[in-house]
């Protein structure tokens, strides 16, 4: 199934200009990530709430074959077709030789195990705003999953995107700041922020972004034209979104819109992924969006 | 700057390409859509009373809810053969948003369709039985509506 790319975020690779000497990966600190203890339970929560399974599952899969993380759905873009890759247990084809450290450097800075920079199809500018306590629970999860030996695909990128190393230039620019959102917030809107604007990464879609592919932050969730050339992703904010918590909530768990017309489109697999959340956390999610600024 | 103008008419390109060309639809081609639009909207109706009460806004009533779940369950059974003829499609015609994939894939169509005949007779006797097993139907029947959403309707314009 091919699919346009929602992270249509590489205009920035011209971004390389900054400089070759600025953009060496970046790297968690090792030594604190190897004494992290991941918690299963905890872990399974953070997999989908992050909505891995959305893009890291078989294209077409539905029910318990999405826990199967082979890889090979495709995102269009006019630089290329990127392709998810394989990021279950196995040794070879997959993650099976991966420690924590790993993972966090992948998530939280975008940077692979050999050093080099991770495209932003991957949303891993969202995923920097997680802990390093949810990496070490998702670690933990995922060693749980079932191992698939299908090998990733390659990316059919062309020349000048190709070039992995430019892409520093676009982290640099385009990393975003740690809190979108801030000021006081109830524990329960905060909780609703870290799910939101880290793992949930609900601004990759409905936020606009900037000629050169960053979100534009002023317009945070302020909905965004659909890459595919079809529709809009709505407006989620106040000014447009009125419906009550309950609605929202309601909405998260099982899809149905205060119509009772169901969610469509991406937004259809993001409910899948949220309703295996806690209540409290689909609550918080609404109680979020209710604390944001309204952007007209 | 060059890349970027070449990326900005790339994006025209590809919008272009979304928004077919459309003629007007002959009567008997509009009467079909509606029905079936029509189908779905009795589906919404329904889901109304069961929704209001799942979230509280409605007291709940096992009578009234059993009688909205069974109107699902027969509204599932209706005869689908003459609702979806060929060239009705959204890049064949107008006020529809079904996709022509419908049509590519009529064994996946039957199994969402049987799906949701499925998580409707759930929820007809989750509903008679008490609040909470109502409520616990009704993720099951969401993803039954959305299944089919998500596979065979455009996006919203
Ligand atoms: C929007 C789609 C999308 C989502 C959601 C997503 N990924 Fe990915 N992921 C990708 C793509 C595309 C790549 C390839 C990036 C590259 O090669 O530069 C990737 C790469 C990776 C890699 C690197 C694998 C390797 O072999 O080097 C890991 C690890 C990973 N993702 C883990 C995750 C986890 C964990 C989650 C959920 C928290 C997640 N991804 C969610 C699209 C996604
Ligand atoms: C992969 C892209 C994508 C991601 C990620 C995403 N959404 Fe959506 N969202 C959409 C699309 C597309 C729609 C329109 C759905 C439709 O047409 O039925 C939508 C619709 C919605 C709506 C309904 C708005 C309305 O007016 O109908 C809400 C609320 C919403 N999203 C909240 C969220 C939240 C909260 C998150 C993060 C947890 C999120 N979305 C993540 C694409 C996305
Ligand atoms: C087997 C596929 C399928 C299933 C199952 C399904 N739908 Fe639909 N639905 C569609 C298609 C296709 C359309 C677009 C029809 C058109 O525009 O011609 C649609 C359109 C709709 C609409 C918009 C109607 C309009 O006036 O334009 C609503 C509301 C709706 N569906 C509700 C539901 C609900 C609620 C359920 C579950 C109880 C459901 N649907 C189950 C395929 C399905």
């Amino acid at each position: 199934m091919k699919r346009p790319l929602r992270y249509g975020v590489l205009f920035g690779l011209l971004a390389g200009a900054v400089g070759w000497w600025a953009t060496a990966p970046e790297r968690v600190p090792e030594a604190q990530f190897a004494a992290l203890r991941g918690d299963v339970a905890r872990g399974e929560i953070v997999f989908w709430a992050g909505g891995c399974a959305a893009c890291h599952s078989p294209p077409q899969a539905e029910g318990t074959d999405r826990i199967v993380l082979s890889g090979g759905r495709s995102f269009v873009s006019d630089f290329g077709t990127f392709y998810a890759p394989n990021i279950s247990p196995d040794p070879e084809h997959g993650l099976g030789t991966w420690k924590t450290g790993d993972l966090a450097n992948a998530m939280l800075h975008g940077t692979s195990p050999a050093g080099q920079h991770y495209y932003p199809a991957f949303p891993y500018t969202s995923y920097a705003r997680a802990s390093p306590q949810d990496v070490a629970d998702l670690w933990t999860f995922l060693q749980t999953l079932p191992a698939s030996d299908i090998p990733s695909k390659a990316h059919e990128v062309g020349f000048p995107f190709s070039i992995r190393r430019a892409l520093g230039g676009w982290k640099i620019l385009f990393g975003g700041p740690p809190r979108i959102l801030t000021g006081n917030l109830s524990p329960e809107a905060a909780r609703g922020r870290d799910l939101v604007e880290g793992l949930g990464h609900c601004g990759e879609c409905h936020s606009p972004r900037n000629a050169l592919g960053g979100i534009d932050y002023d317009r945070w969730l302020g909905g965004a034209p659909n890459p595919s050339g079809k529709g809009k992703i709505p407006n989620i904010t106040p000014a447009k979104l009125d419906w009550s918590e309950t609605d929202l909530v309601e909405y998260f768990t099982s899809g149905f819109t205060p119509e009772y017309d169901s969610a469509g489109g991406e937004m259809a697999e993001v409910v899948q992924n949220l309703a295996h959340l806690p209540l409290a956390d689909r609550q918080a999610i609404a109680a979020y969006l209710k604390a944001v600024p309204a952007v007209e | 700057m060059k890349v970027i103008s070449k990326c900005v008419l790339a994006a025209a390109f590809v919008t272009g390409l979304g928004s077919a060309v459309f003629a007007e639809n002959d009567a008997a081609t509009d009467s079909v859509i509606k029905a079936r639009q029509g189908q779905m909207q009795l589906y919404a109706h329904n889901l109304g009373l069961l929704g209001g009460m799942a979230k509280g806004a409605v007291p709940y009533n096992a009578d009234a809810a059993k009688a909205a779940a069974s109107s699902l369950v027969l509204l599932t059974q209706l005869d689908a053969s003459r609702l979806w003829p060929q060239g009705s499609d959204e890049m064949s015609a107008d006020n529809t948003r079904a996709l022509p994939d419908l049509w590519d894939n009529q064994d996946d169509v039957m199994k969402k369709a049987m799906a949701l005949s499925e998580a409707a007779a759930a929820m007809e006797i989750a509903s008679g039985t008490s609040l909470e097993s109502l409520q616990g139907a009704m993720g099951p029947l969401g993803g039954a509506c959305g299944g089919c959403h998500k596979a065979y309707r455009a996006p919203e314009n």
